[in-house]
């Protein structure tokens, strides 16, 4: 098995060497090391709960929703705005009946009719609807910075301090956000598993017709997805909005969850995960580490690699191994 | 049905196609196992047997789509296994699809036209001008394939789109495009599937035309026995990716193991 | 009843395979460049010129490159702004490096770099395709950008970049007039050798390709061969329109004149004007070209005027909604319904 899969194995050998390398090389103080390290896992986490949703409306319904960033921005634009008038609780849920009219709307006006057309038609109605909710959204609640406040302490926290030199600074609140995915994938995970609901989505990703024939409502699955991704997206816009406050550029931040999936593996939750946390080091690491050394080498004017480090793994591992980590691998039947 | 010739029995020539212990599989199913039969040149071979037996997996695997884990395949003398399909419908092996693989947004005639591809020689800046070479080796293989396109009957309908045909004419076209490669071989996967009898004597008469005129040595998938008893030299029967017979259509219609399959006797 | 083909008969395959084989299409097509060529110049103010022929020609030579691509080989790219940028700043670079260089020679020059980068990232359309390929784009788009943003080289270690106007034998290209004309000219060769492609036998080869690869492998057609020159002879296409729109239209830019957001507005075009039709992409780059002026016009001569934020997300819902009106009611866009009108128009005055 790994003979056939060498470069695969070889791109994880170059992708540890450069994790240690810092280290190993006595480059970084240990403590700012891991500081560097936790950073890139808590984005992780962040990129994660944005892919969370890609996986499971591809593994649902075969379906590349494009739009997922914008669907984050907008619940936690939702959430934000109404959050200013009633209690945060509120908000929320209210936002979350938004998604779920949104996942119908969605389902209805664009899914239905082009149901019977390959995966680019439908990305690129998806890429309209990312269009159309980017307008819509800053229309109805405002193209500013908003705030959304958690009530979670946003000091960052010195911890450690005896057994690194100087402490490790946390955030209490990547913290939460690290739990609160973590509680997600497992109640996704409990949900496909072990409830009827579940199971019904999986058997519509495995064969719309197949399913069919056996009297599963396409469309009333298509928008429990939805909203079930909705739902996902509204978390992960409340905790990013939390982080970085509610702006545009969310959205465009979210595009980054396409090299998780791919990373990931399409269909597979757990390769969100897996993929997030890789991705979020790796750019953090780069960025950090390697950044400088680039600089200095080539006279850059500025870092930026996180700005491609993703999309060129994503890149690299297409090539190697398409399927990512733990999707299915695909066959082309004749 | 037309019947065939006596005086084809003469044409027939030695052994151009040979499959030695072919095995393939699908992760855990196995669609060959170790299928070994050969086809002489002019002949008109017939590949039956129950669904799913792997009677299309054997030709994809002479096509190259797919690559058996075991065995091998000689044809002219050279012998591959892992040949990627280009290759081996440049060497002159063409065929065509039990759910017609037309080209859906070309017309009829670019269809056809795609067939010659393997044939056109000019580089693309020629093209681009489409003066001199480019101008003229699109002119000279216009010319062959309206050869092809008279030849199938199918002249009034060159400039239509294949999606707007109806079944037996798209057929027809996938044929002409098999066709327009000149082949020595030509693989036709169930050519005459969900035709009427009328579309089923034309298209035998094509077959059989383009095997008489063309000398075209045939290997067909076909399930109409009467079709296969009448038009074949030899017939090959495949059962769960076995080969439980070969022969002349005569041996094979008597041969029990094949009766058995047919109706369903469990073995 | 004036649009038909009686009485045209065709005696040899020359003529048959003629371009415009329609007296009354070539009658129009002369008709047409006759207006392009000599009535525009003559009566459009300068205005229009630059907010919208220029830009609808340089948008239309990038979208004929990208259909090329897209529509009529079937792989998708959402990062082709990329190669514009590659296109813009070699031109910028030769320009800047060897001034001796006649323009056109750099155009071409541009074109092909654009050609070469573009063919290195088409290299993973040989093992994945769709929105595998799609996001194998994307790496293009961001690390291109990123490039041309960090490498001082490429900038002259300037911000941004602002290149002198163009001069060809003496001819000085700086008024609205002569920018129109120059690019209307480079539009017409270009689309002349595009239309010559994709009627020969590449274009069939990308075509088949698109609509059944392993049909196409199986008539002998290389996938490799195909798909790589999908990439470079539309990257060389792109690219040249990058460096019009770098000199001709922009003047001066800066390295996020190229980013995603173009990419996807060629997208668009391609989408909304036809897949897979040359007179598509000319009808896409109308339609992403005059649509926000419409959108700011029309409210002012209602009387009910829109502020520009607004009317930028009006632009936005405007533009989401169209893309998928179009790919529900006619995927093959606005060239489709052109076709439908002159299938009608062959049939007028009578209904069938």
């Amino acid at each position: 098995m790994l003979k056939k899969n060498w470069p695969v194995a070889l791109l994880g050998v170059a992708l540890l060497v450069g994790l240690a390398l810092p280290l190993a090389t006595g480059a970084s103080a240990p403590g700012f090391y891991i500081e560097v390290l936790l950073g890139g896992l808590m984005t992780g986490v962040l990129y994660s709960l944005v892919a969370m949703g890609f996986a499971l409306i591809f593994k649902a319904s075969g379906v590349f929703n494009f739009a997922q960033g914008t669907m984050v921005l907008f619940a936690a634009l939702a959430v934000a705005r109404m959050a200013e008038r009633m209690p945060l609780w509120a908000a929320i849920l209210l936002a979350m009946a938004i998604m779920v009219v949104l996942a119908f709307l969605i389902e209805r006006i664009v899914l239905r009719p082009l149901v019977n057309q390959e995966g680019v038609a439908l990305l690129m109605a998806t890429l309209g609807v990312t269009y159309f909710l980017d307008g819509f959204g800053q229309i109805v609640w405002g193209s500013d910075v908003y705030e959304i406040n958690l009530g979670i302490a946003k000091e960052p926290v010195m911890i450690l301090q005896n057994v690194f030199e100087g402490g490790i600074l946390v955030n209490k609140e990547d913290f939460v956000a690290a739990l609160i995915a973590t509680m997600l994938v497992v109640a996704l995970a409990i949900f496909f598993q072990k409830t009827p609901t579940g199971r019904a989505l999986r058997a519509v990703a495995d064969d719309h017709q197949a399913a069919q024939s056996i009297g599963i409502p396409l469309n009333r699955i298509w928008v429990i997805v939805w909203s079930v991704a909705g739902f996902v997206a509204l978390v992960a816009g409340v905790i990013w909005g939390s982080k970085l406050g509610v702006q545009f550029s969310l959205s465009q931040v979210a595009l980054k969850a396409l090299p998780v999936v791919i990373l990931g593996g399409f269909t597979s939750v757990t390769g969100s995960i897996v993929g997030g946390l890789i991705i979020g080091v790796g750019e953090k690491m780069s960025e950090v580490f390697l950044g400088p050394i680039l600089v200095k080498t080539f006279d850059l004017a500025g870092g930026g690699i996180e700005n491609w480090f993703a999309y060129v793994l994503a890149l690299l591992f297409l090539l190697v191994r398409p399927e990512g980590l733990f999707g299915e691998k695909l066959i082309d039947r004749v | 049905m037309t019947g065939k010739s006596n005086g084809r029995a003469g044409r027939i020539g030695g052994v151009i196609l040979a499959l030695e212990g072919v095995s393939l599989a699908f992760g855990g199913v196995k669609a060959l196992s170790d299928i070994s039969f050969d086809v002489r040149e002019h002949e008109v071979r017939a590949i039956i047997g129950p669904n799913g037996a792997g009677k299309s997996s054997m030709l994809n695997v002479i096509n190259g789509v797919y690559h058996p884990q075991h065995g091998t395949i000689r044809y002219l003398g050279r012998e591959y296994h892992d040949m990627d399909p280009h290759e081996v419908a440049v060497s002159g092996i063409a065929r065509t699809f039990q759910g017609l693989a037309l080209f859906r947004g070309m017309t009829v005639l670019d269809n056809i036209m795609a067939g010659r591809n393997l044939k056109m020689r000019t580089n693309i800046l020629f093209q681009a001008l489409r003066v001199g070479p480019a101008l003229r080796e699109e002119i000279e293989h216009r010319a062959f394939v309206e050869g092809i396109i008279d030849f199938l009957e199918i002249q009034a309908y060159r400039m239509m789109p294949v999606g707007r045909l109806p079944y037996g004419l798209q057929k027809r076209v996938d044929l002409a495009r098999a066709l327009a490669t000149e082949p020595r071989i030509l693989l036709l996967d169930e050519p005459m599937a969900g035709m009427n009898l009328e579309e089923k004597q034309d298209m035998c008469r094509f077959i059989l035309d383009v095997n008489d005129q063309f000398g075209t040595t045939i290997v067909l998938i076909e399930h109409d026995m009467s079709v296969v008893m009448d038009i074949s030299d030899r017939v090959v029967v495949l059962d769960y990716g076995k080969k439980i017979g070969d022969g002349t259509p005569g041996e094979v219609r008597v041969n029990q193991a094949v009766v058995d399959a047919y109706l369903g006797v469990s073995h | 009843m004036f649009y038909r083909e009686n009485g045209q008969f065709k005696s040899s395959y020359a003529s048959d395979l003629q371009m415009l084989p329609i007296l009354q299409d070539r009658l129009f097509m002369a008709g047409l460049l006759a207006v392009a060529f000599v009535a525009v110049p003559l009566f459009v103010s300068d205005y229009l010129f630059l907010a919208i022929l220029i830009p609808f020609l340089i948008l239309a030579l990038a979208a004929i490159g990208l259909n090329l691509l897209v529509g009529y080989c079937g792989q998708i790219s959402i990062g082709h702004a990329a190669f514009m940028a590659v296109g813009a700043y070699s031109a910028y670079n030769l320009v800047l490096r060897i001034p001796q260089l006649n323009f056109l020679v750099v155009l071409a020059l541009s074109g092909l770099i654009a050609a070469v980068v573009g063919l290195m990232f088409g290299l993973p359309s040989l093992r994945i395709k769709g929105l595998y390929l799609a996001v194998a784009t994307l790496a293009a788009q961001f690390f291109i950008d990123w490039l041309f943003a960090r490498v001082k080289w490429f900038t002259n270690y300037a911000p941004s970049v602002s290149p002198a106007p163009i001069e060809i034998f003496g001819w000085k290209i700086d008024s609205p007039l002569d920018k129109y004309l120059f690019v209307l000219c480079v539009l017409t060769v270009f689309t002349l050798l595009a239309r010559n492609l994709v009627r020969g036998r590449i274009g069939r080869e990308w075509m088949a390709i698109r609509d059944m690869d392993v049909a196409a492998e199986v008539i002998g057609i290389r996938p490799v061969y195909a798909k790589l020159t999908a990439f470079a002879v539309s990257s060389f296409y792109v690219g040249v329109a990058g460096a019009l729109w770098g000199f001709v239209q922009l003047g001066a830019w800066e390295p996020l004149a190229f980013d995603l957001n173009l990419s996807l507005n060629l997208l668009f075009m391609i989408i909304i004007g036809g897949m897979g039709s040359l007179l598509g992409s000319y009808f896409g780059a109308a339609f992403i070209v005059t649509l926000p002026i419409l959108l700011n016009q029309i409210p002012r001569m209602l009387g009910v005027p829109i502020p520009t934020a607004l009317n930028a997300h009006l632009e936005s819902m405007i533009f989401g909604a169209l893309i998928i009106f179009f790919l529900i009611v006619e995927p093959q866009g606005l060239a489709r319904l052109w076709a439908i009108g002159k299938e009608k128009l062959r049939l007028w005055p009578f209904p069938h």
